[in-house]
């Protein structure tokens, strides 16, 4: 593929992905959301936030780990203990790095 | 009353935690495409054009394997459909601005930025759309700063520290305060263990019905209270 190809396929892609940002941002008050959309589109962050991060934290090299051994598990659930006593980004951050490295120096000793 | 100035210092500072993660998440994206042996300037132009880390990482693997275009293009834009979303769901806060403004901060608009103004924001903060771009910015400079040193270290950053670890612990600070009640805690539980089944999907279609899953959810259990 040469290269002034791969410039237009990331100029669509970019323009395409502009387009999505943009679309309610520019037309809502043009148009008049049904009152059940509004009320899902208020369910997104509650949403989209877990269904981001869960995986990250359940799988392991692809594969679904529920166990013990899954340091990134344990570090998760501590750091979510943090996160929802602190509500602090960096505290979170921290701790639950900090509890993810000992738990895989623990892990590499086995 | 809120200033301006003062929004938008809040919503970079809000921001702080994650650029921690952006940083690097940036750099591997700036390696990703200069080890396939895209151009510095086009591996730069994806970051500047694009401006999505998921979608470009996932742009370079296609490319890569030489993949058809028309897989590349659909590819990237279902893993961005999520910005739909944003877009619908933070619209209603930016009704009142110019079509200059609307259009800067929807192509800004990031996971994170979106995550910290979506619960920040409230019904009378009239300059609160300067938090938006304030965060915005922040994520923006670092991710262009991290994709820029990526391309120009080369290969040579550690990748062993786990420090992707960073990016989903961010993000867990934004869940709790996102979750008001009960029929929000399921709709969240939901959505994220259905994460967990559709991960295989194609195209990362899994969010999106994963979200979709939660969504539906929570509308039940709101509307059976």
């Amino acid at each position: 593929m040469t290269h002034t190809y791969l410039w237009l396929i990331v100029i669509i892609i970019g323009i395409l992905t502009f387009a999505l940002r943009f679309s309610f941002i520019f037309l809502l008050g043009k148009i008049q959301l049904p009152l059940l959309m509004q009320r899902a589109l208020r369910l997104v962050p509650a949403t989209v936030i877990p269904a981001l991060i869960f995986p990250a934290f359940f799988y392991q090299n692809d594969t679904l780990k529920v166990s013990l051994g899954n340091e990134r598990l344990l570090a998760g659930i501590f750091a979510a203990l943090i996160a929802w006593r602190t509500q602090n980004a960096l505290l979170t951050i921290v701790f639950g790095m900090i509890a993810l490295w000992i738990l895989q120096a623990i892990n590499l000793k086995d | 009353m809120s200033q301006p100035r003062t929004e938008f210092i809040q919503g970079f500072q809000a921001t702080l935690p994650f650029l921690f993660g952006v940083l690097p998440f940036g750099m591997i994206s700036g390696v990703a495409a200069f080890e396939i042996g895209l151009s510095p300037s086009l591996a730069m132009g994806m970051s500047l054009i694009m401006f999505a880390g998921t979608a470009q990482l996932a742009t370079v693997q296609l490319i890569n394997v030489a993949a058809p275009v028309l897989v590349i293009i659909l590819t990237a834009l279902v893993i961005n459909l999520r910005f739909l979303m944003y877009s619908a769901s933070i619209a209603p806060h930016l009704q009142h601005l110019s079509v200059k403004w609307k259009g800067l901060i929807a192509y800004l608009l990031t996971d994170q930025a979106y995550a910290v103004s979506i619960a920040y924001f409230q019904p009378q903060n009239q300059h609160q759309h300067w938090f938006l771009l304030g965060a915005e910015i922040a994520i923006a400079l670092t991710w262009h700063i991290g994709t820029a040193l990526g391309i120009f270290l080369g290969a040579k950053i550690p990748s062993n520290l786990s420090f992707d670890f960073i990016i989903p612990l961010a993000f867990m600070t934004l869940v709790f305060p996102a979750i008001k009640d009960r029929p929000t805690a399921i709709a969240a539980l939901c959505a994220g263990f259905t994460a967990l089944i559709t991960i295989n999907l194609p195209f990362n279609l899994g969010l999106i019905i994963a979200a979709l899953v939660g969504i539906i959810v929570g509308l039940f259990f709101e509307a059976n209270q």
